[in-house]
């Protein structure tokens, strides 16, 4: 493992740049986190915006009865902030009323919530006198002024693990906890190959439902699934948990190298680690190399979005063979990254943080043939005649593991495919005259 | 507080927001917090436009409150205004930004920007989309402006067409469809806004006769200030449906000095009505939702150009209740003021409607009772931002909507058959209407009639197993109705249980 650390552009200087930020706030991770916990209700305290974000950012699933709801602050709540712990018991009261069947109320604060200061976890604890252990109520933060997209999972999680039970003794406690939201699928796949290597009582977090919680102790071995869980990794740390360091598990050799640091921490043999992985390491490679005449030798812009890029941008770079131009990441967890930043190639320009005017003048002057962007920016570059793969679609489809390595490239290689077969007939700077 | 799971407004910088990106050569600086961005994709995905719109964010984090936001705000303006080089500039706050109280107009004017300044005051806790888009178009009137004063001579046939915005319900369309109707009719219409106005546009208002308010939600208040500042007349007659479509184009007229009456070129709408295949509209059960200006509309057309009976109206701005109320009065129902999705739903699954006219969330609740729907009002999603010619207004948008608003019920040879033979192994009523086949995917399994919240009656009524099966024969889009007529005779003549005659009874009884 160590000689992926060594060599790469671990040492480029990364810009940083203050400016406007083009992304989503914490709040947005509650799409997928209601789906996994099933017995979760997410009520965000927050104003109209929080709501309307949230049904516009979710689509068409707003329809089907989603578990999460805003509480709106109104002027009245503003006015005193006395009543405003009423008010909520009584929001609380009424939704549970209308969905009995919730096993976790997750109150999520936001920005409003939180500049006038209204003291949420004051409010959860005192829910909680009241409600569990029917209804367990914690709380966390999603608001945009201290979370960017997917750190609102990082908030969930590390709220989940301070109340995940303690161990009454070392045998209690989880051997591998396994942290970051992964599709059901993906996470059914990866405990099937941890299982084999013979590793027992492995926890994945978050569970699918909330009383499924792991007991974390000092026993405890973790290793992150996502790339944004600095939070979370603090929190098992405190419990005295130990992270094993790996890069992500995306494409054949994330893959393949996460395991591998989890198989070296268990003290599995090469033999064994072999005969598990083999199979599936040559079917991702097969399935991958369907893409590799769309991505090999294209030059790929990732703007920021997820902290997911660099991880990203690695596997583009050395399982596809593309060119990879810039790396933005709203935030780089130097410790996190740093298996992954290792292994981009020399020269990839690195950003954190955004200033995204100035971030999409370096991207046209830099012409590349696919920008990753989120969807307030893809559509009018492509109306200028450029090439895009929004972004937030590698939060909501599965991409781990390496029954998605094909899966994954093909996100990439699909808007270069469409826009081979479409004679759209649209050339650079065609499209922007006609808003 | 107010609990909400879905809203039919957003806040109210989204209103102006659509403003701004609705014109040309406006920008506007909006002071809030990381994330507030997400509104851009509403205009590049929903609407599909190629362009950004033309709004920076301060998108200030929580580090920054420790500083100074007043000097983000500041430095945001000052690059939007270099970059942009906008002829006009909106500043205003976010709902978040708002509780900071760095009065964005106040720092703006300390930049000694070359340009107007329009501070916008929006309250986000009080107010909503609508209001905040009214506000901004009525600020930023005033602005561009001025003090000018009226030509001398102003040609009578020349009028400005206020209203229609980005995001706005087939406002594209209405727009080209209303500007060739007026021109047809001998109007010159002069000035077209917000939608494609320059802030150069704005200030040549008041050279025109008078105004056409298209959507008086957004454009009424500068309307009525242009006619108290300049004496502007102004027409706000929606042309929507044939009858409307012709008073407007008269009413136009007589401002304009002209005489006669309009020709109905392109009115399919009435005889579509008229031919014998639309006889089994008659009477249909149809229930109202939306802004007020469609849902009003809708309600005439439904009654007067349909033949349909409208059994619920309602609107979720509260801005135009007393239109609604009026309007409810009009048609015979109680009117529904409501911006909680949940009260609508009730009222729908009260009123049994055969059709639900609504917006986006109506089309949801519709699916879950399944009863066929149409959309005649923001909010919508992307379906509703369509690629051909889809007006609401004038006699082609009676066309589009004679389509859309029968297209969803059953055919009626279908609905005949259906009531003639119940037992049809694949032409039965748990099949949805064979043409729409495609969009309306079969029930599930579980869900039977029972569970149909349409269908749900008062626990304490009882049925004899055969009415039950009785019941079960009356075609499926009105059996709700059916069951509840059923229920209200039995209890007003003390009938328990209630048996097939009872059923039939009740039919007698209120036979329309």
């Amino acid at each position: 493992m160590n000689q992926l650390f060594s060599a790469g552009c671990a040492t480029a200087p990364t810009i940083r740049q203050r400016g406007q930020h083009e992304v989503f706030c914490g709040l947005t991770s509650i799409i997928w986190l209601h789906r996994k916990v099933q017995d979760a209700f997410f009520l965000i305290v927050g104003s109209r915006t929080c709501a309307h974000l949230m049904q516009s950012a979710a689509g068409v699933m707003i329809f089907s009865e989603p578990r999460f709801a805003t509480a709106i602050m109104e002027e009245r709540d503003l006015a005193g902030m006395a009543d405003m712990h009423d008010e909520l018991d009584r929001v609380v009261d009424k939704l549970l009323a209308r969905r009995p069947d919730i096993g976790m109320l997750v109150l999520v604060a936001s920005c409003p919530s939180e500049v006038i200061k209204f003291d949420l976890s004051k409010a959860a604890e005192r829910l909680n006198r009241v409600h569990a252990p029917r209804h367990r109520v914690l709380c966390y933060s999603g608001s945009g002024i201290e979370t960017t997209f997917t750190q609102g999972e990082d908030n969930f999680l590390s709220a989940l693990i301070g109340e995940a039970p303690r161990p009454q003794s070392p045998a209690d406690a989880a051997r591998l906890v396994i942290a970051g939201c992964l599709p059901d699928v993906v996470e059914d796949q990866l405990a099937r190959l941890v299982s084999e290597l013979g590793i027992e009582k492995v926890h994945f977090l978050p569970g699918r439902r909330s009383s499924a919680m792991p007991v974390v102790g000092p026993q405890t071995r973790f290793i992150l699934a996502q790339p944004y869980l600095g939070a979370a990794a603090a929190a098992l740390e405190t419990r005295g948990a130990r992270r094993i360091d790996a890069i992500f598990p995306l494409g054949e050799e994330g893959t393949t190298a996460w395991l591998q640091a989890i198989a070296t921490a268990f003290g599995v043999s090469a033999g064994r680690f072999h005969e598990v992985t083999a199979a599936p390491r040559k079917r991702a490679r097969a399935a991958l190399a369907h893409y590799l005449p769309w991505l090999e030798g294209r030059r790929i812009f990732f703007f920021p979005d997820s902290q997911l890029e660099p991880s990203l941008a690695r596997f583009l770079a050395r399982e596809a063979g593309a060119e990879i131009v810039e790396v933005g990441s709203p935030y780089l967890h130097r410790d996190h990254a740093a298996g992954e930043l290792a292994l981009l190639p020399a020269g990839v320009a690195l950003s954190e943080g955004q200033d995204v005017d100035r971030q999409i003048e370096r991207c046209r002057a830099s012409d590349p043939d696919l920008i990753v962007c989120g969807m307030g920016l893809a559509n009018p570059f492509e109306a200028e005649g450029r090439l895009t793969k929004w972004s937030i679609e590698f939060a909501f489809t599965p991409i781990h593991g390496y029954e998605q390595a094909g899966d994954l490239a093909e996100l990439f290689a699909r808007p270069l495919r469409r826009n081979a077969l479409l004679d759209t007939g649209l050339t650079a700077g065609q499209g922007a005259s006609c808003s | 507080m107010q609990l909400s799971m879905w809203t039919y407004e957003g806040p109210p910088h989204v209103g102006a927001m659509r403003i701004a990106a609705s014109m040309e050569g406006v920008h506007y600086v909006l002071h809030a917090p990381q994330g507030d961005t997400y509104a851009d994709l509403l205009f590049t995905m929903i609407e599909r436009r190629k362009a950004r719109p033309p709004v920076t964010y301060t998108t200030f984090q929580a580090r920054d409150l420790g500083g100074s936001t007043a000097d983000v705000f500041k430095t945001a303006c000052r690059d939007a205004v270099d970059r942009f080089e906008p002829d006009a500039l909106l500043v205003g706050a976010s709902c978040t930004a708002e509780l900071l109280q760095d009065d964005p107009g106040g720092l703006a004017k300390t930049l000694g920007l070359d340009i107007p300044v329009v501070p916008l005051e929006l309250p986000s806790y009080q107010k909503k989309e609508a209001w905040g888009a009214s506000e901004t178009f009525y600020r930023l009137v005033r602005a561009c402006v001025g003090n000018r004063s009226r030509p001398d001579t102003v040609a009578a046939n020349s009028c400005n067409l206020l209203g229609p915005t980005a995001l706005g319900f087939r406002n594209r369309d209405d727009v080209r469809e209303i500007t060739a109707l007026l021109e047809a009719n001998g109007l010159d219409v002069r000035v077209v806004a917000p939608l494609g106005a320059r802030p150069a546009d704005l200030a040549m208002l008041p050279e025109a006769a008078f105004n056409i308010v298209l959507y008086p939600e957004i454009a009424e208040t500068s309307a009525r200030w242009l006619s108290k500042a300049y004496g502007m007349p102004f027409l706000s007659t929606i042309p929507i449906g044939v009858a409307a479509t012709r008073r407007f184009v008269a009413e136009a007229r007589t401002l304009a000095g002209l005489d006669g009456q309009a020709s109905n070129d392109g009115d399919r709408l009435t005889w579509y009505s008229r031919s014998i295949d639309s006889t089994y509209l008659t009477g249909k059960r149809v229930f109202i939702f939306g802004d007020a200006t469609h849902a009003i509309a809708a309600a005439r057309i439904a009654t007067h150009e349909l033949g349909f009976k409208v059994c619920g109206l309602g609107t979720y701005m509260r801005e135009y209740a007393r239109e609604v109320r009026a309007a409810a009065r009009e048609h015979d129902v109680e009117p529904l003021i409501s911006d909680d999705h949940l009260e609508v739903e009730d009222a729908i699954v009260e009123a049994r409607p055969e059709l639900v006219l609504g917006t986006q969330m109506e089309r949801h609740i519709a699916k879950r009772l399944r009863v066929p729907c149409a959309v005649i009002s923001a909010p919508v999603h992307v379906q509703d931002f369509p690629a051909r010619y889809s007006p609401q207004m004038g006699f082609e948008g009676a066309n589009v909507i004679f389509d859309s608003w029968v297209h969803p019920l059953m055919m009626g040879l279908e609905e005949h058959l259906l009531a003639m033979f119940r037992d049809d192994f694949e032409f039965n009523d748990e099949t949805p209407a064979s043409h729409l086949h495609a969009h309306s995917p079969a029930p599930q399994p579980a869900e039977t009639e029972a569970d149909t919240p349409i269908a749900l009656s008062d626990q304490d009524t009882r049925w004899t197993r055969e009415a039950e099966r009785e019941l079960k024969k009356v075609p499926f889009f009105v059996r709700g109705k059916a069951r509840r007529n059923t229920e209200h005779f039995a209890a007003e003549n003390g009938i328990h249980p209630i048996t097939v005659e009872t059923l039939y009874d009740a039919k007698a009884h209120f036979a329309r």
